[in-house]
This record gives structure tokens, sequence and C-alpha cells, in this order.
């Protein structure tokens, strides 16, 4: 029987790679007095949901999803929480 | 010489691109539609600017998956000329033809500007028409255009002269300076400028044409090794 599974995906760029957003924000937040912050990264939350045989087949499906399409590998890294839905009665 | 274009819901250079090898250098050429998948019959397919499929996500991760780009992949594999600009470089980092990839320019400035480039290597297909070293000037517009590699990448990239063309002054952080690329085998070329913008003197520079009229040559050479 398959069930239903709620995912929260990830996607950051990778620590080699220059992220010029984050450091705008950054420069925003010590503007505003906040001298305590050392740095900024910006990435991407992906939610979705998808069915799936068991926890370890969404978990599979969801590798190859990031690995093809969400996330780029040469410049990002990915992770992913996940959580079955109740199913509906 | 017959050329393709493709066109993906979102381009905007295609038919820029097409009125270069059709109207400028009378080839023939069609616009291929992004979910056709026969190109069989051409020489040599652009993947044109633009904002294919919105830019969704990352520039140019859903074209990579269009059915034409399959094609694509399969006429660079056999040897043909696949040409990506702007947009298109990004696709063809996407889709692995071309190592890589592009991302936010430094400066989160979207840069439209002409700038000056350095052809770096003339023994390619597409550059045989310029003098080494030669500077030219071609308009550039593009958000994320900052080439990044990782370093044995990018020393590959140099040790092989697959860096055709490279920005004189630092306009988006890119690698190296880097504006444009081709495969190992010379016949896949990405660039971030925009040759086609530059190939009408009407337009006040040609200095792009010359990229295209090399290709030709190239082709040419090539049918008369064959026969």
């Amino acid at each position: 029987m398959s069930r239903k599974y709620q995912a929260q995906i990830y996607v950051t760029l990778r620590p080699s790679v220059l992220d010029p957003a984050g450091v705008a924000v950054a420069s925003g937040l010590k503007q505003l007095g906040y001298e305590s912050v050392e740095g900024v990264r910006i990435g991407k939350y992906i939610e979705l949901s998808l069915s799936a045989e068991s926890e370890a087949d969404a978990k599979t499906q969801l590798d190859r999803m990031c690995d093809q399409l969400l996330a780029n590998p040469v410049i990002e890294n990915y992770r992913f929480e996940i959580a079955e839905l109740a199913a509906s009665v | 010489m017959k050329f393709g274009v493709v066109v993906f819901p979102g381009s905007n250079c295609d038919r820029d691109a097409a009125y270069v090898t059709r109207d400028l250098l009378n080839q023939p050429t069609r616009l291929v539609w992004h979910q056709d998948t026969d190109i069989a019959d051409l020489d040599a397919i652009v993947v044109p600017g633009g904002f294919s499929y919105g830019d969704y996500l990352r520039c140019g991760a859903i074209a990579q998956f269009s059915p034409i780009m399959q094609a694509v992949v399969q006429h660079a594999q056999q040897g043909k000329f696949v040409l990506g600009i702007c947009n298109g470089f990004q696709i063809l980092t996407e889709v692995g033809l071309l190592p890589g990839a592009l991302v936010r320019n430094r400066d989160l400035h979207f840069i439209c500007d002409r700038v000056p480039l350095k052809v770096e290597n003339t023994q390619s297909p597409w550059t045989q028409a310029y003098t080494p070293g030669e500077i030219i000037t071609l308009p550039v517009a593009h958000g994320e255009g900052c080439y990044h590699a990782d370093a044995e990448t990018l020393a590959d990239l140099e040790d092989n002269g697959q860096v055709l063309f490279r920005y004189e002054t630092p306009i988006n952080g890119s690698l190296n300076n880097i504006a444009g690329i081709c495969n190992k085998q010379g016949n896949v070329l990405g660039m971030m400028p925009h040759p086609e913008r530059a190939a009408d003197p009407l337009l006040g520079s040609t200095d792009g044409i010359g990229l295209f009229r090399g290709l030709l040559a190239a082709a040419e050479t090539r049918l008369f090794t064959t026969v």
C-alpha cells in the first residue's frame, strides 16, 4: 500500500561557490547593528509531497529528484527531511 | 550548411540567431520547437538566449529535460555543431555537454552592456576567423553569467585550450574571466556574450559574425576531408 509523505528539501550553494546575495544580506544585517553576524548563505527551500511504498522508497526517490533536477551537484548541496502524512479516512 | 535554432517557451534570441544564419549568411535555417526530436537534417544547432521555462528553479534546469535536448545531446555526440548562447550556455552546462555552471553575477546586477573580449584560441571551428589574441566587443545581457567550476575542471579547460573567449575586465566574477568555452572535441561552444547581436552592420558592430563565418569555413573543410 502506498503511503503519503511530505518532504522538506534544502538546497544550498556549495561552500566554495560565491554567494553574492548572502554577502549583501550579511552587510545589511551589519548595518542594522548586528555585528555578531559572521556570515550569511542563502539557499532554496522546497516543499514536496509524494507517495511511496515506504520511507526508504521515498528517500530513494527524493535523492534522485535532487540529483537530477532540484539541485545542480556542480554548485549545490542538498538535504531533506521527510514525514509521513496521516492517511485520510 | 543547415542550421536549426531551438525555441523554448521563454526563448527571446531565437529569431536573432535565425536572422544571422538565414538572412546574413544565406544558409538554410529552421526553428525547432522544444518538443520536436528529429534534427537529423541539421549540421549545426543553436540553443539561443532567453529565459527557457521562465528560468524557474535555476537557469536551464528545466530545459535540460525537454525532448529536444536529448536530440541535441545525440547531435553533439555525432560530432555535429552545437552553439549555446547565454541561456543556451546555461542549458548546455545543465545537460552536461559542457562542464561547470553559471551562477549569479558577483555584484548581483543584471549586466546589459558591450564588453571587450579576448579571443584566446583560434584553432577551433568557432574562432578560426579571428586572429590569436584579437580583442572583439560583443553585447552581454545576463544576471547569472558568473562561470564556476572546480579547480580540476578549470585547470583542464585551460590546459586543453577550451577557453575560447575571456572578458578583458572582470564583469561578473567568472573564474579566470571565462566568457565562453568549448568541449574537448571542439564541436560544442557555450558563451554568455551575444555574437548574434553583433552581426549586422545596421546594428553598429559586426564583431560577432566571424564566429558564424568561421563555422561555415570549418564545415566546408570537413566536407572536403570526408569526400
